[in-house]
């Protein structure tokens, strides 16, 4: 059996080491599952981990795909990991990602085909709104009726498909889509697209609006009374009440923060990568966002690196996809294990594990004077 | 049944763990048919023991013989085979299950219903032991949670049971009722070790007395036949002066208590019923009773964590009932919880973090929402100093801390925001008798520098030493405030147990 | 509107169909909840249990054997949950989150080659005698025999929660693990039964649904039905019985929205098609607003990682 003590003091090492461990140990389980569908593991690895980034023919193509879809990762996945310190569970953040979209393009199709420089801005805003909307539904019945935030909020997402549906067919679709569903293209409407900063880097402004959120989060995390006041709760509920802690200012927050980021990624999404609104907006960033979030150990910093990595993964994954042929559901596969092995290396971060073999019962201790 | 001869023989027991050895070559002889005493402070290595003996615990090496036997229990289940009960200090109940069942699962063997519910009701009869077998646990007293646990240990037929300080949680009435159940028991052929740091206890019912001190058996002896004082010097090794009350002159009045009450939503919470209190300046007030009687739920109110149902506080003529947790504390209103880790502190945040739980505003940590460590840090270090914290320094978490010395920081770090009223929650379980001194010293410092205190406990003698006034806080209710050098020991058991006038 | 169309007591029968795999997947929750272990990976449980019962019975053409084989499906992905949180001590919220994202992942990719496949129908039992009395037969008698197993399974709960030793046992290490452990009981091992419990449960839930139910294979195709179960199980205040009636008009109302679309009434589709989640949101809310005066139900350690100190 497993002996297990709380550590005396934190260790740096461990904390940055053990996702990186867990990568390792995903990348060997990995590699038995495409060995297991006939393909070759070293091939297969390659190009996922190291292609997109390094190789002539394919980096010209994956680099800008790489930070285009780390982008959303990051900036929804910031928001969770505030949410998850204090241990409130915000899973919807894929609706909340599509109701971001849908107001902000509501926003920008109800203003077309006016050319104002107001026009974007505005619609960011309605990307954030929009968000802070869906995230809020969950947030007051938490603190309304104490009701379970979790299947909330996830619950709200398979709502929010069928608005998206809705929209999609109905009331946002393109008049002049020959009937087909799907709104016009908002790309393709300068007041209101995201257009690539620099060409041929992926990045837009979205990109820029991540990298912002990260130094800000972190400074806010380390800093601010909120940051600190979040923490408490998650490690002692107890504490925070005493310190003087509002919960329910602190619910409104994470929910909200998370909603927020949620929504104007699916802004900034609407407006530049996908360009309309249809059905099959949404990808899954909003779950995905959830192994990010832990991958990162909560942690704006480490956020931004799992970010990265999971888009890596992604991009890695369709090139594995038109290689070999590798199925895009393996790579989900992959994801789910990475976030397996995290989760289990986590032990090793705050406990001092031993083995003792040759009993059944684990020592107790600690209790013990 | 004989009378003589030992039944559990311990031959150099030892259990070390990494920050403490435990257990150092420990031996110990228990006789049939006697209650016999282990002595220790907190810390001493009792605990340890007794968990060895039961099976939860693997001694690093020693033996023991159970009537000339080799015991080596692989777990308490093989202990109970083997004619070992034992009934543990914080009760090991399911709050939300009958007592039948409660009982149902301590057994190893599963009975038929009824045939188990007879050997109950015949166990209980034959001791004493009323119970009722329907109720849920959750809304009984001590006393009765603790004859489910002597019930469950009786009717595995036990030959020895350990008692884990039996009495920490009962009133006197439940004390001496526990008693008569002991006697019972013994004159039955039972061997009874009987763990305790309470003297007078021991005194009334044991024959013989096993002291430890730091890991190791210090003194065999029969504690009937030796002097409190004798006893206490060797559980305590060196002497400590005790804190001197000094004559204080009450000043105004600083704190009002009217009529308050709380209604928990919690089932199984305690309702605290009009309570009425005034507290002056430089006056100590003693809250005694046994735990689960609202203690926590007081202290909570005063803070600010609970909403009192009905009543109004005033603080220095100021209506503070609708204030919150932080508008009491930047008033002066300053408070230290019992339960150290998680909530006076948080365990995996270090020191320097935890000063920002209590200290953020009074202290000036923060500006606009902005927190400054090095400030922090700086308050951590002076209280780190000023009570003399046995730590590795600021950044320590605070679960490193040994639990007196977290508790001199938790206190020190209200003590140092200089609080006009302080109100504190068992300020010395725990902690061995030097910080416990030290703390009470610095609780009678503050009285003198003008401060109104509350000082909740359930160590009755803790409260005589430091407290001008006492109260007893019984089932939510408090009594009338009493000079504290006017009581005499029969009128405290009175007013503790439950005879309100 | 005209209802007409609608058969009343097939509507009753179809109902129970509906209902079935939601039954299953949240009977096998309440136990591992009982034993204070919240595994919100039932959404992936379910879905992958019924892609290897899927893919088992079209190999095989036996119903029977992919019954067997979706339950051992849930099971095996159920041992994954326990692995990680009983022996790694992990978050039991974001293992059972992994758990559902992994679990889609893995159906995903085993089920390629199966879409727009049709299963080999599994018989309905007509019970003799009973099956022909008029209304009730149809709507009682006339069932499959997952059917009859999952209302077995709501007796079967109830017996062990209400009269065994096991049962009460499951309870004591769900209300205190402390309390459990120091009585002697093995906290990490009954967990880990129930663990695997509530995946087998699932994973026939899961079942049911791709073989009967539906019954062909499409991604995704669980649609949220994992999360309802949880959803019912706090409605159902850990009862079996409420469980029973919970999971029943759940399936009512999933088969209403169904019929109505079909008869093609003015309400709007995607109106229709949310309905069963807000209705979900709705039940949540209500029943929380009302916990609130008595909480006695829940089991206290649930959710809480036992570390065996």
């Amino acid at each position: 059996m497993l002996k297990i003590e709380p550590r005396k003091n934190r260790s740096n090492f461990l904390e940055v080491s053990a996702p990186v461990i867990a990568v390792i140990l995903t990348m060997i389980f990995g590699g038995f599952l495409f060995l297991s569908m006939g393909k070759n593991p070293f091939e297969a690895i390659k190009l996922i981990f190291w292609d997109p980034i390094m190789s002539p023919t394919f980096s010209e193509y994956s680099r800008p795909q790489l930070v285009i879809k780390a982008a959303p990762l990051i900036l929804i996945a910031l928001g969770l990991s505030f949410g998850f310190r204090a241990n409130i569970w915000n899973i919807g953040a894929e609706g909340q990602y599509i109701m971001g979209a849908l107001f902000s393009g509501s926003i920008g199709l109800a203003l077309y085909p006016l050319d104002a420089w107001f026009i974007f801005p505005l619609m960011i805003l309605g990307g954030i709104i929009g968000g802070i909307f869906w995230a809020m539904i969950p947030a007051i019945l938490k603190i309304k009726f104490n009701t379970n935030e979790i299947l909330v909020s996830l619950m709200l997402v398979y709502v929010a498909e069928q608005i998206l549906a809705l929209a999609s067919v109905g009331f946002l679709r393109n008049p002049e889509g020959l009937g087909f569903p799907g709104s016009r293209d908002l790309s393709k409407y300068p007041s209101a697209s995201n257009p690539e900063l620099i060409a041929n880097s992926g990045i837009h402004v979205g990109v820029i609006c991540s990298f912002i959120a990260v130094v800000f989060l972190t400074y806010f995390l380390t800093y601010h009374r909120l940051g600190f006041q979040i923490k408490l709760i998650g490690q002692a509920p107890k504490a925070a009440k005493f310190s003087g802690v509002n919960v329910n200012y602190i619910i409104i927050f994470c929910l909200g923060l998370s909603g927020g980021l949620a929504g104007i990624a699916g802004m900034f999404e609407l407006t530049g990568p996908a360009g309309l609104i249809n059905i099959d907006f949404n990808v899954g960033y909003g779950f995905t966002a959830i192994i990010v979030a832990f991958l990162g150990r909560l942690h704006p910093i480490g956020i931004l690196f799992a970010g990265l990595l999971m888009s890596l993964t992604y991009v890695g994954g369709e090139l594995a996809q038109f290689m070999l042929s590798i199925p895009a559901a393996a790579i989900q596969v992959f994801q789910g294990m990475l976030l397996f092995f995290l989760l289990s290396t986590d032990l090793l971060v705050s406990y001092k594990v031993s083995f003792n073999l040759g009993t059944n019962n684990s020592n107790p201790k600690s209790k013990s004077e | 049944m004989s009378d003589k001869g030992t039944i559990l023989k311990i031959k150099d027991i030892s259990k070390e763990y990494p920050s403490v050895k435990a257990n150092d070559s420990v031996s110990l002889d228990l006789e049939y048919g006697k209650i016999q005493a282990l002595l220790g402070e907190n810390g001493a290595g009792k605990s340890t023991l007794v968990k060895i003996i039961y099976g939860l615990v693997k001694p690093d090496s020693g033996r023991m013989y159970l009537n000339d036997m080799e015991y080596r229990p692989k777990g308490p289940q093989d202990a109970r085979s083997k004619g070992v009960g034992m009934v543990f200090q914080h009760f090991s109940l399911f709050d939300a299950l009958s007592v039948f069942e409660n009982i149902a699962l301590g057994l190893d063997n599963i009975l038929e219903k009824k045939e188990l519910k007879k050997q109950i009701i015949d166990v209980s009869s034959e001791y004493g032991l009323s119970i009722s077998l329907d109720k849920i646990v959750g809304n009984l007293s001590a006393g009765e949670r603790q004859r489910i646990e002597i019930i469950r240990c009786l009717l595995l037929n036990p030959k020895i049971m350990i008692m884990d300080e039996p009495t920490s949680v009962l009133t006197p009435g439940e004390v001496s009722d526990l008693f008569l159940v002991l006697q019972k028991l013994s004159k039955s052929g039972m061997s009874i070790l009987y763990i305790s740091h309470k003297l007078e206890e021991i005194r009334t019912i044991c024959t013989k007395a096993t002291i430890m001190r730091r890991g190791r058996v210090v003194k065999n002896c029969d504690p009937q036949k030796i002097s409190a004082t004798k006893i206490a010097e060797e559980m305590v090794g060196t002497s400590f002066s005790s804190p001197k009350k000094s004559k204080i002159r009450k000043g105004k009045e600083c704190l009002q208590i009217n009529n308050l009450s709380f209604q928990p939503s919690d089932p199984f919470g305690i309702p605290i019923k009009n309570l009425n209190l005034k507290l002056h300046h430089g006056e100590i007030i003693g809250i005694g009773g046994v735990a689960g009687n609202g203690q926590e739920e007081f202290l909570s109110l005063l803070s600010g964590e609970l909403k009192p149902s009905n009543g109004s506080l005033f603080f220095n003529d100021e209506d503070i009932t609708k204030y919150n947790v932080v508008e009491r504390r930047n008033k002066g209103l300053l408070s230290a919880p019992e339960e150290r880790l998680g909530h006076a502190a948080v365990p995996a945040m270090s020191l320097t973090e935890n000063c920002l739980i209590t200290a953020e505003h009074r202290m000036k940590l923060s500006k606009r929402g902005l927190i400054d460590y090095r400030i922090s840090k700086n308050l951590s270090d002076r209280i780190i100093k000023k009570l003399d914290v046995r730590t590795g320094g600021s950044d320590a978490l605070a679960r490193s801390l040994s639990g007196g010395n977290l508790q001199k920081f938790v206190i020190g770090r209200e003590l140092i925001q200089n609080p006009k009223i302080f109100i504190v929650n068992q300020p010395t379980w725990g902690v061995d008798a030097a910080a416990a001194s030290s703390i009470r010293q610095q609780i009678l410092d503050l009285a003198k520098e003008g401060a109104g205190i509350i000082v909740i406990s359930q160590d009755l003698d803790e409260l005589l030493e430091i407290s001008d006034v006492f109260c007893a806080l019984v089932g939510g209710q408090l009594s009338s405030p009493e000079m504290t050098n006017e009581l005499n020991p029969s009128r405290l058991g009175m007013l503790i147990s439950n005879s309100i006038e | 509107m005209d209802f007409s169309d609608i058969n009343f007591s097939l509507l009753i029968a179809s109902l129970i169909v509906a209902a079935t795999p939601i039954l299953l997947a949240a009977l096998g929750e309440l136990v591992a909840e009982k034993s204070g272990v919240l595994n919100l990976g039932v959404e992936g449980m379910m879905i992958f249990g019924a892609i290897s019962g899927f893919i088992i019975t079209i190999e095989t053409k036996n119903p029977w054997l992919g019954f067997l084989c979706s339950s051992i499906g849930g099971m095996l992905l159920a041992s994954i949950f326990a692995v990680v949180t009983q022996i790694f001590r992990a978050n039991q919220v974001a293992s059972g989150l992994a758990l559902t994202l992994f679990g889609l992942g893995l159906s995903a990719l085993l089920g390629q080659s199966y879409t727009g496949i049709k299963p080999v129908a599994f018989p309905d039992m007509h019970i003799p005698i009973l099956a022909d009395i008029p209304v009730i037969g149809i709507i009682l008698f006339q069932h499959d025999f997952i059917v009859y197993f999952s209302i077995f399974v709501v007796f079967l709960i109830y017996y062990l929660f209400r009269n065994s030793h096991f049962g009460l046992i499951i309870k004591a290490v769900g209300e205190n693990h402390d309390s459990a452990h120091a009585l002697g009981y093995n906290v990490i091992l009954i967990r880990f039964f129930t663990i695997l419990l509530g995946g087998a449960l699932a994973g026939l839930g899961g079942g049911y649904l791709s073989l009967v139910r539906v019954p062909q294979w499409t991604e995704g195709m669980t649609a949220g039905a994992g999360w309802i179960a949880l959803a019912l199980v706090v409605f159902a205040s850990w009862q079996p019985f409420r469980l029973l009636i919970g999971a029943y008009i759940f399936g009512g109302i999933t088969l209403l929205q169904l019929n109505l679309q079909a008869l093609g009434l003015e309400i709007n589709v995607a109106l229709l098609s949310m309905s069963p989640y807000l209705v979900t949101i709705g039940v949540l809310v209500f029943m929380s607003a009302r916990r609130n005066k008595n909480s006695l139900e829940a089991p206290k350690s649930l959710g809480k990682t036992f570390f065996g100190l």
